[in-house]
């Protein structure tokens, strides 16, 4: 192990250590525990100068109450939730398929076709947003979740296809092999024999993706406007316009918009860090 | 494999060949996605950067003309040069974050008691969304009350409008964007360094190799494959970046932190006016840059192939 455990060094420098992880967790996290002081002062706090003291009373109720009931938050949680559920499973779905035939089958065009998913997945957002700006808009799907699900899932699949044909490469290639001398399917060995395998690699994707979808501020601006479409990060803007200056409100916003990522990282963090390393880093 | 040969002719075409077909059938879809709206897309941008064109009328055709006009600045004066500056600023800076991510990750690269715990707090800023982090930083740089100016005051400085002076705006939205980036770096080299080979470091210690010395010859050649991930994610997020200028100065102020990617959207999708061929050029400019990078890691992921 690299650094020296900690176990095998003096006392000193042991003591030292464990002093200063707390230390250097405050410092790492403190812009966030800032916010979070924040969402929990009443406003007379703010006008008052009083930002960083401790709080002259404790309002955090009443300021999450206020996201949750005095606003469009929910409508806009609810969004996020409508855009990146779908999107995930379309996404994690087609990338099951191009994963399997790119990781199992040889045939001339195959390294081409995988770079292909990979390079796209690499392109600068701008460089697409006019033309899937106009195709939505053709498609009349502009300003729905819709057509923000149907953009996302068709880029995640260049990212997810990248995972999961290194994740199947990795795979036994004799358990095909055997099932095609049994005289299977193509089909049943993908259904039977491949998609239970990558179990641990769909749990990964779609944790990441999840966050991924749930984060994504650009393509919500570009493809949806109010209320009715827009995800939370979008609608957090809005909602601080609607709340301008009122600092315990806007930070009791933003900790609500940016729960559930969090949420859903510490629940299922094995699966998340394997799907960031790409698999690739074992 | 024999009974495939024995009875050839009762199977059906498409069984005999489904294995020359299979691939195909489960391409198509995933495929027609990505085509339609990613690897289309590209080229009618490139088509549409030679036209004029403001999203609803009848497109005129220019030429190079949105070209010569970035290369001349003869629409917006100090807007491309200031964006593609801010580009390179960028991509040098964000590139911090991986030594960064290795110096944390070597930090907590221990076994004491709630270090699991430790470890997943110190990756907390990357799960959050850019847009929390922007409002995050916009705040602790406040001139008013951020903490940056509180910190800064104790040694009797400040107060400092970070995001309000042209001379430091970029560097310190570079800076809010290097927490999250710099997370996730860590957690690569973390989970990179589980797997280092404890024979090797066994060997090193013998030989008398520690410290730097260790980490130089004997560590570092062995993450190599987390340092390729960590530098083609950075340089990706670092041309990507769009969320935090977005939410913190909005190219701001007069246009000294706009980078590529903001400024092509500014351009053809805010009150500024709907130039779609103007922002397409600026973003076939963007894209020609990133195609450099991407040329790189696919030939690097194409000898790995080779290698294999």
């Amino acid at each position: 192990m690299f650094p020296k455990p900690i176990e095998k060094q003096p006392r000193a420098a042991q003591i030292t250590y464990q002093a200063m992880l707390p230390l250097a967790l405050l410092l790492w996290l403190g812009p966030l525990l800032a916010v979070a002081l924040f969402s929990v002062k009443p406003a007379a706090d703010f006008t008052n100068a009083n930002y960083w003291g401790m709080p002259s009373s404790f309002e955090g109720a009443f300021n999450y109450g206020q996201v949750f009931f005095n606003s469009d938050m929910p409508r806009y949680l609810l969004n996020s939730f409508m855009i990146t559920v779908p999107t995930v499973i379309g996404a994690v779905a087609l990338s099951c398929m191009t994963g399997f035939a790119l990781g199992i089958y040889k045939f001339k065009s195959n390294l081409w076709i995988f770079f292909m998913f990979v390079a796209g997945n690499f392109v600068p957002f701008q460089i697409l947003m006019v033309p899937v700006r106009d195709l939505t808009l053709e498609l009349g799907l502009y300003n729905t979740k819709t057509g923000l699900v149907l953009f996302h899932i068709a880029f995640q699949t260049g990212f997810c296809t990248l995972f999961m044909r290194n994740f199947i490469r990795a795979l036994p290639f004799e358990l095909i092999e055997a099932a095609r001398v049994e005289g299977i399917s193509e089909w049943r060995i993908f259904w039977y024999v491949v998609l239970p395998l990558m179990k641990p690699a769909i749990a990964a994707l779609s944790v990441l993706i999840f966050t991924f979808i749930w984060n994504d501020y650009f393509w919500a601006v570009v493809l949806t406007q109010g209320a009715e479409s827009q995800p939370v990060t979008a609608g957090i803007t809005s909602f601080n316009a609607q709340f301008r200056a009122a600092y315990q409100l806007m930070s009791a916003g933003s900790i609500v918009a940016a729960l559930p990522p969090v949420a859903m990282f510490f629940l299922m963090q094995k699966h998340f860090i394997a799907g960031l390393t790409l698999g690739a880093v074992k | 494999m024999t009974a495939a040969v024995d009875a050839p002719d009762q199977e059906s075409w498409f069984h005999r060949n489904q294995q020359r077909l299979a691939p195909w059938f489960f391409l198509a879809p995933g495929l027609l996605f990505f085509l339609v709206y990613v690897i289309i897309p590209v080229f009618q941008s490139f088509n549409l950067s030679l036209y004029e064109w403001d999203g609803l009328g009848a497109a005129e055709y220019v030429g190079f003309r949105h070209y010569e006009d970035l290369y001349w600045e003869w629409v917006d004066r100090d807007a491309f040069y200031t964006s593609l500056k801010n580009n390179l600023i960028w991509l040098l800076l964000y590139l911090l974050a991986i030594p960064a991510g290795l110096f944390i990750a070597l930090f907590l690269n221990q076994t004491v008691w709630g270090i699991r715990l430790y470890k997943s707090l110190f990756f907390f800023p990357f799960v959050i969304s850019q847009v929390v982090v922007g409002l995050v930083f916009t705040w602790f740089y406040d001139p008013t009350f951020g903490l940056l100016n509180e910190f800064l005051g104790v040694f009797g400085l400040g107060p400092l409008n970070v995001l309000g002076d042209e001379r430091f705006v970029t560097y310190g939205i570079i800076f809010a964007g290097l927490w999250p980036q710099t997370a996730y770096c860590m957690i690569l080299y973390l989970t990179g360094l589980n797997a280092v080979d404890p024979e090797q470091i066994e060997a090193g210690r013998l030989d008398g190799a520690k410290g730097a010395k260790m980490l130089w010859h004997i560590i570092l050649p062995q993450l190599r494959p987390a340092t390729f991930i960590a530098f083609v994610v950075t340089i990706i997020g670092a041309l990507r970046s769009f969320d935090l200028i977005s939410i913190m100065t909005q190219g701001g102020p007069f246009g000294s932190s706009r980078v590529l990617a903001y400024y092509m959207f500014e351009v053809a999708l805010s009150e500024y006016g709907f130039r779609m061929g103007y922002g397409a050029a600026i973003a076939v400019i963007l894209f020609l840059i990133m195609l450099c990078f991407i040329a790189y890691f696919l030939w690097s992921m194409y000898r790995e192939e080779k290698g294999h």
